[in-house]
């Protein structure tokens, strides 16, 4: 199948104030989405999955943002960081839409949830504001809204969490896009709403056939909700593969740390498996491999070189960026 | 709580702080050293006057008199001009309005420009030049400026009248076109004086204004959607910055009032805050209280006009009729 979104080497640094230099917030990161997939995104905070997926689109604030030269976003064979400002307006919203973690500061208080979802319709389809309107109650209908015909007069603030973050979508979706970007959709809801609305993504991705790019640090969201998973950690992808592999032969000794963190219901009540240290921060990334500091098995190898990524002998795609590929026989703990 | 509740709560209050304040003015403008009369008036007609007047009272017997005539619609005589405070107030009032008036559009028209062009350009060299002068505007003294824009367009250029209202020949009343256009004429000294320093406050604030809304979620979710630049500004930021306009312009009117007794008394423009002025000076008791009543009436109606304004500008403190039970749950 043919590849609909290519990221390939995508560097977004960060000018930092008072010169204590570049934040290299991603660095080097590259991945393929294909159509109707979804492919989630993982990593704690800090690890750049965020302004990865703002890249995209090119909405990282500039400055202090910058994506360097020689990164590469290829859209249906059109590098969107090479497109002019209206060209890339004609994407925006259009092929590849976005929703955000918080629903409450990313609608605009002072216009109806009618008038926000109509805007895209209206800019990129050319609808008039009354046909506009109509889209808007149909798609507040898709996204399981009652009463549409109400809902589509009323302000963000007259609606709930999860409501608004079903307006969202209805807003990302009307134009019908080949790619949503969603930058960790469902944080701010309580976990009962997170399932519905990561319900109401899987149907509407299934309805309108378009692929998902679901950037979360739940890896619960992963193994429920994505197909591959990419796994990221301080500005670099250090883990690819299908989330079935992922889940059963984790390889980079990241992944497995953030494997050994989740709360199982099954497990005997222990204390929860913590990664030790932080992330680094990003103006200083450690050399070497970046996790060496929190890694429990890293030798000298990994502090001399950064491995790249290697491919598994799990199965195909699978790679994972760790010396560990090529000497398995170290993977024992240290102490 | 409804509209009609709030609006009725928000009257009451507003009535009960413009009687503190001339129930204030009353007491301290009584307790100022002087007397209403001039110093070469026979002392035996000061004390003729002065029990006439019920000003031998004490000053809780005249506060209740003066209080008394305020409810039947008196405002008194006043002393230094024989005749009725209300007579002077209806021909100088007026005056004041328009030139406020002007100096307001002024001020919000220029400054609110500048706030949005600045703001689209932000850090650069328009923005730069215009943060840097606004700044040296702002910092300008009112009683310094005014002289100035007299001395250099009045008297050198000779552009502009130097002072009063209008063309005591041709148009002792605005009777026509012409008249209309002289009074304008007259105005665009006094009232560039009283705005203009304003108008940079507001430039920088509302460029302030514009640019703590540009970080905001929703504007990039606006920016997601392919909203054009423009139309961002324009819309979604634009009108959530109006919201905190509206604030400033509910504070403008004390600024315009009190400039305008300084503007007024340099341009012999015949407002009240020249008659105010004169009053204080004369210690005719009547005339001060008037206008601060009028003047108080105008910054709470001021006031009380920015927050319905903000009722309508902002969704969120619209009141509705049934506001609790509309909230959607998921």
């Amino acid at each position: 199948m043919s590849v609909l979104l290519r990221v390939r080497d995508l560097k977004t640094y960060f000018v930092t104030e008072h010169g204590k230099g570049t934040a290299r917030a991603v660095d080097d990161v590259s991945f393929d989405l294909y159509p109707g997939e979804t492919l989630g995104i993982v990593g704690e905070s800090g690890c750049g999955k965020t302004v990865t997926s703002l890249s995209i689109l090119r909405l990282v604030p500039e400055p202090p943002g910058h994506i360097l030269p020689g990164s590469l976003i290829e859209f249906e064979g059109r590098n969107l960081l090479a497109l002019s400002a209206p060209e890339l307006r004609a994407v925006r919203g259009n092929q590849i839409a976005m929703i955000f973690q918080e629903p409450m500061t990313s609608l605009n208080p002072v216009f109806t949830v009618g008038d926000q979802i109509a805007e895209a319709a209206i800019i990129h389809q050319h609808l008039s504001r009354r046909a506009a309107r109509v889209r808007a109650i149909e798609m507040l209908r898709l996204v399981g809204i009652p009463d549409p015909d109400e809902r589509v007069d009323d302000y963000p603030h007259q609606l709930s969490g999860g409501m608004r973050q079903r307006v969202m979508i209805a807003m990302a979706l009307i134009c019908h896009p080949k790619v949503l970007i969603a930058d960790e959709p469902t944080t701010a809801l309580d976990v009962t709403i997170q399932a519905q609305i990561l319900e109401l993504l899987d149907r509407l991705q299934h309805e309108l056939g378009m692929a998902v790019l679901l950037i979360t640090h739940d890896l619960g969201v992963v193994a429920g909700h994505a197909d591959r998973v990419v796994v990221m950690y301080a500005g670099r992808v250090v883990e690819t593969a299908t989330t079935e592999a992922l889940f059963e032969h984790p390889t980079h000794p990241y992944t497995e740390g953030l494997l050994a963190a989740v709360p199982r219901i099954d497990a005997p009540r222990a204390r929860l498996h913590a990664i030790p240290g932080q992330v680094p921060a990003a103006t200083a990334w450690p050399p070497g491999c970046r996790f060496h500091p929190r890694c429990p098995y890293a030798w000298e190898k990994c502090v001399a070189q950064e491995p790249p990524l290697l491919e598994t002998r799990n199965e195909a795609g699978h790679t994972a960026r760790c010396w560990l590929v090529t000497e398995p026989e170290r993977r024992a703990p240290k102490r | 709580m409804t509209g009609g509740v709030w609006l009725l709560r928000r009257l009451v209050a507003s009535v009960a702080i413009v009687f503190a304040v001339i129930t204030f003015i009353f007491i301290l403008i009584h307790l100022a050293p002087g007397k209403p009369c001039s110093e070469n008036l026979d002392p035996r007609v000061c004390t003729l006057l002065t029990r006439q007047f019920g000003l031998d009272q004490p000053i809780a017997v005249q506060y209740w008199r003066y209080l008394v005539e305020l409810a039947h619609g008196n405002l008194g005589m006043s002393f230094s001009l024989r005749r009725p405070v209300w007579d002077a107030l209806v021909e100088t009032v007026p005056f004041t309005l328009q030139l406020a008036g002007a100096a307001l559009v002024f001020d919000f028209l220029l400054g609110l420009g500048l706030g949005i062009y600045q703001a689209a350009r932000v850090n650069r060299l328009p923005d730069l030049v215009l943060g840097n002068a606004t700044l040296f505007i702002y910092s300008l003294p009112t009683f310094w400026l005014a002289p100035i824009l007299l001395l250099v367009f009045g008297e050198k250029l000779g552009w502009f009248p130097v002072g009063g209202a209008s063309d005591p020949i041709f148009c002792p009343q605005v009777d026509s076109l012409y008249c209309v256009a002289d009074r304008l004429w007259h105005l665009v000294l006094p009232a560039t004086t009283l705005g203009v320093v304003g108008a940079a406050g507001t430039a920088r604030f509302q460029r302030a204004a514009m640019l703590e809304v540009a970080s905001q979620d929703y504007v990039r979710t606006a920016r997601a959607k392919g909203v054009p630049e423009r139309q961002i500004v324009l819309r979604h930021q634009l009108r959530n910055a109006l919201l905190s306009f509206i604030t400033r312009f509910g504070l403008a009117f004390p600024f315009l009032l009190t400039g305008a007794v300084l503007v007024e008394t340099i341009f012999a423009w015949p407002g009240m805050g020249r008659l105010a002025f004169d009053a204080i000076l004369t210690r005719d008791y009547p005339v001060v209280t008037a206008s601060a009543l009028i003047a108080s009436t105008v910054v709470v109606a001021g006031n009380l006009l920015a927050d319905i304004l903000l009722g309508f500008a902002d969704p969120r403190l619209r009141v509705h009729a049934a506001a609790d039970a509309d909230v959607v749950t998921a």
